[in-house]
């Protein structure tokens, strides 16, 4: 507090002097309250996946409350060191102070690309591409044989390296032949799903009403496009347990788009997320994600960035998949009497997942379940981070991030591996090899793969 | 449903880890949530159990002190000895001699060869990076070899981009406090560095790879060549200190590399915040907590808690049927029979502070006070503020204790609600360099018990 303006606290005054009132209100978002509760301890710094392994980058504190001090200043542009940031989110989990780094950093790179960077370089337009992989995805997945051979062909990769800047060092994920969403309808939508959950709530003694079991799958894009046996498997689990599902339109979640501070997409894309999943709320269902950054996002970025009328509605009504059966079923004694012949798997918690405190649940979850074990492999970050690590300027910096983990799933004892994270799985298969799988397909292996003789016949037909 | 177990440890420093780890020892299963990360980031790494008498307690055995009763200036020799004399009310008189000597040979069991001090009781004296020594019971194994008794001469190398350790000041500030060796200071450049801004895990990552650096004269492994670049200022010192960045989870190595080398001792100082010592500390903890099967929950705060039902009648004391931990939102409920709160003092906000009052935020028990802001700190900087001291006040089992009504007996405010470490009041860390020790003992002793009676 400046001298001059020494607060008269012993009750003398007419007026209560609170300092913050010096201020004017803000108008636009103001991060001066985060920038005054850094203590400069530097502890986020320390968690910086990005800092351990290249000096250029000057690390989150720098990012967030530094940044925002010096650009106070008329003469100062965000610096555009902010594009190293990998959006690991590390830093917030760290900080003792409470400071909302990862805000910090998403309204930075937003302000970067809005007024520094060129809207005609090729950084812009491959960053753009790469953030707006739902729509690539969708367009590709129309004609997923022909895209997937065009992906691998090293024509493309050298095309996509010297032209775009993405690296040929990583194989495009291959889109499924069916996408999750074709398989739902296919599969009758809500109403066989309902009729799915009446069944099992009957067989097991659930006298529950439809509305009070009713959950919207939040797939993100690439379990639609990619995975979808990731999705099968969550609707397969849900339903066991008496859970109609819906599957609410949607489009990203907005993860990669931050990251690549494409603000105004992540906003569009936001809006209509925010109002369908308040809809299927307002039916009475919570919002599930599969996806532990898609969640991340609807419940932390969401409203940290964006004002919508159900941002906070949609926030506080979505759940990760297991946390959700965790609090609501209990899952544990259920697990306890069933059993999977499948490998032992190295699992990789997220760095998103580790954000929402969700980073030791699966382990804990699977040692219930006869047949299977998951060993942790350790707190460092796989260093993909979404669309990072397929930048060609930061591939070597993701592998270099990514080594600890790597060698931890090689002394593992394990075969395969498993995490929440799509694009964590794409690293984990990278740097070693292994098959990754989601924890969702387990329970679906130990709970309902054999219950429906739909289930049976779906899972006879992927493997063809 | 609620999450259970048997005993839920919120907080996951020193006192909450160590809680967590002597409740497991009794068979209880545990939990242990953990919010922000905790103030281990920013500590030395050494385990001081009292380095100073607190202000106003005669020492004993001391005759020639001042007898002013302003403290006393010099370290401590014998923590242990001075405990007994600690005022009624200090944590470590709570919980008494044995348990605060049983705590530290719990730390040695659990620490091994990582740490050094267990042979005396007496405090180690370390030099930090400002050159001033700590009194301390237990200090890192890669500090070992620079203690202030040891009479060899020093050679201490500081590096250019890393001005939190000025070599040649540090080294006339020992010199000034007359330590029995020579020591010099130097100031060399790190080699693959070029940066001020760079981060200590960046020279902690680049050692423990040993990757390859541009040296000056080709590329070439970073290990060598600092090595190379301290033997060539090395005159007949038989010890090199350094500061504590000397790798991470294989800090060992990186420093056994160094030594031979240069075919002498390598120490770390102990650097300020962020603190690799600090994060080794946490990292050896956490890796105990796992091999004992405590089940760790990070990143999301305990908001809030619900009784259990009934049970709040006048002349019963209430007792805590589960804790609401906030996930972005959800308020998920986690349920235990035993509770151990170790969120931390001032800095770690286990204990916060607004205009009005001081208060701990999760269960609201009773910290003590003046109801007029302006008395709750000094002038004097150095001074003995009375903040320093803000905390829970407990009983001999560690229970928080309502607000005294001056005679009566305290009346507990949960019966199954233990507090350890920080969050603690009635004594002064940083004067008394008691903090590890203090979270030590009162975590052993909150866990142990909380263990104990949740498992019979």
């Amino acid at each position: 507090m400046s001298d001059a303006q020494q607060p008269t606290d012993d009750g003398s005054g007419s007026e209560e002097f609170e300092p913050v009132q010096v201020f004017p209100e803000a108008e636009e978002m103001d991060l001066r309250p985060g920038a005054d509760d850094c203590y400069k301890c530097s502890t986020c710094d320390t968690n910086c996946p990005v800092a351990e392994v290249d000096d250029e980058f000057p690390g989150p504190k720098f990012q967030g409350p530094e940044q925002w001090r010096l650009k106070r200043q008329e003469d100062h542009d965000i610096d555009e060191s902010v594009m190293k940031c990998s959006n690991c989110m590390r830093c917030d989990n760290a900080c003792p102070s409470e400071v909302p780094l990862s805000q910090m950093h998403n309204t930075a790179r937003g302000e970067y690309v809005e007024e520094n960077m060129s809207k005609f370089s090729r950084e812009y337009w491959r960053n753009r591409l790469l953030s707006n992989y739902g729509t690539m995805a969708r367009i590709g997945s129309k004609v997923p044989r022909l895209t997937n051979f065009m992906m691998g062909l090293t024509v493309t990769q050298v095309i996509n390296e010297k032209l775009l800047g993405i690296t040929s060092e990583r194989e495009f994920p291959s889109f499924a032949t069916e996408t999750f969403r074709e398989w739902w309808e296919t599969r009758g939508g809500h109403e066989a799903s309902r009729e799915n959950a009446r069944d099992a709530r009957e067989r097991r003694d659930d006298s529950s009403d439809d509305e009070s079991k009713r959950v919207a799958y939040f797939h993100g894009c690439y379990s639609n496009y990619n995975t979808p046996e990731v999705g099968k498997a969550m609707v397969r689990v849900f339903e066991h347990f008496g859970y109609e599902v819906l599957v609410p339109d949607q489009r990203c979640s907005g993860t990669p788009m931050y990251a690549n501070g494409m603000l105004d997409d992540a906003e569009r894309a936001a809006e209509t997320n925010v109002a369908e999943l308040a809809s299927a709320i307002e039916d009475g269902a919570d919002v599930i994600a599969s996806c532990t950054s898609c969640s991340m996002s609807l419940r932390q970025e969401y409203p940290e960035l964006f004002d919508f009328e159900d941002t906070e509605t949609v926030a506080t009504h979505t759940w990760e998949a297991l946390e959700y059966l965790r609090i609501h079923e209990d899952l544990e004694a259920e697990l306890e009497t069933a059993s999977v012949d499948m490998s032992n798997f190295a699992y990789h918690a997220p760095c998103h997942a580790r954000n929402q405190g969700l980073d030791g649940q699966t382990v804990e979850v699977l040692s219930s379940i006869d047949g299977v074990e998951a060993e942790d492999v350790g707190d460092s970050c796989s260093g993909i981070s979404g669309t990072y690590g397929w930048k060609e300027e930061n591939y070597e910096t993701s592998m270099k991030i990514g080594g600890e983990m790597f060698e931890h799933m090689e002394g593992a004892d394990a075969e395969s591996g498993m995490t929440e994270c799509p694009t964590c799985a794409m690293q984990m298969e990278h740097g070693t090899g292994y098959e990754i799988k989601h924890p969702l397909e387990v329970l679906s292996a130990a709970l309902a793969d054999s219950e429906t003789p739909e289930a049976t016949k779906a899972s006879g037909e992927e493997a063809v | 449903m609620a999450i259970e177990d048997d005993v839920l440890v919120i907080g996951g420093g020193l006192a909450g880890a160590t809680a967590a780890l002597s409740a497991a020892e009794r068979d209880a299963t545990v939990r242990l949530v953990s919010y922000k990360q905790s103030t281990l980031r920013h500590a030395s790494g050494l385990i001081d159990v009292l380095g100073y008498m607190p202000t106003g307690v005669d020492e004993v055995n001391d005759g020639d002190d001042g007898g002013d009763g302003s403290g006393t200036e010099t370290p401590l020799v014998d923590p242990f000895e001075a405990i007994p004399s600690l005022p009624e009310g200090h944590p470590y008189e709570r919980v008494g001699l044995e348990t605060v000597r049983e705590a530290l040979l719990f730390f040695d069991s659990i620490a091994g060869d990582a740490y050094a001090g267990e042979h005396t009781d007496a405090n180690a004296l370390v030099p930090t990076h400002g050159g001033t020594v700590k009194p301390t019971a237990r200090y890192p194994a890669t500090t070992a070899a620079g203690i202030a008794s040891d009479p060899r001469d020093a050679l201490l190398v500081g590096f250019e981009t890393l001005p939190d350790f000025d070599a040649p000041l540090a080294s006339a500030h020992l010199q000034a406090a007359e330590v029995p060796f020579e020591s010099r200071g130097i100031t060399l450049s790190f080699p693959g560095i070029r940066r001020s801004d760079a981060k200590i895990t960046r020279y902690a990552h680049i050692l423990e790879r040993d990757e390859s650096v541009d040296t000056g004269a080709g590329d070439g492994p970073a290990r060598a060549a600092l090595a190379h670049a301290i033997g060539t200022e090395l005159e007949d010192e038989s010890r090199v200190g350094l500061p504590a960045v000397l790798g991470d989870e294989h800090a060992d190595t990186v420093r056994r590399d160094l030594e031979e080398r240069l075919g002498i001792d390598v120490f770390e100082v102990p650097m300020g915040p962020p603190s690799l010592p600090g994060i080794r500390l946490e990292e050896l903890l956490y890796d105990a907590l796992e091999e004992a099967g405590v089940r760790v929950t990070t990143g999301v705060p305990v908001v809030d808690y619900e009784p259990v039902d009934g049970a709040n009648g006048s002349d019963t004391i209430e007792r805590i049927d589960h804790v609401v931990v906030d996930r972005n939102g959800q308020q998920v409920p986690y349920s235990a029979q035993q509770y151990v709160l170790a969120t931390g003092g001032l800095v770690g906000k286990g204990v916060r502070s607004d205009r009005d009052r001081v208060f701990e935020p999760i269960f609201d028990c009773h910290v003590a006070h003046s109801a007029d802001r302006y008395d709750w700190f000094v002038d004097d900087a150095f001074g003995d503020h009375p903040f320093a001291q803000f905390g829970l006040s407990v009983d001999r089992e560690l229970r928080p204790l309502e607000e005294s009504d001056g005679e009566e007996a305290d009346d507990i405010e949960f019966s199954n609600l233990r507090a350890a470490g920080a969050i603690l009041g009635g004594f002064d860390a940083a004067a008394e360099k008691s903090a590890s020790g203090v979270s030590l003992a009162t975590g052993y002793a909150a866990g142990s018990r909380a263990g104990q009676e949740a498992s019979e």
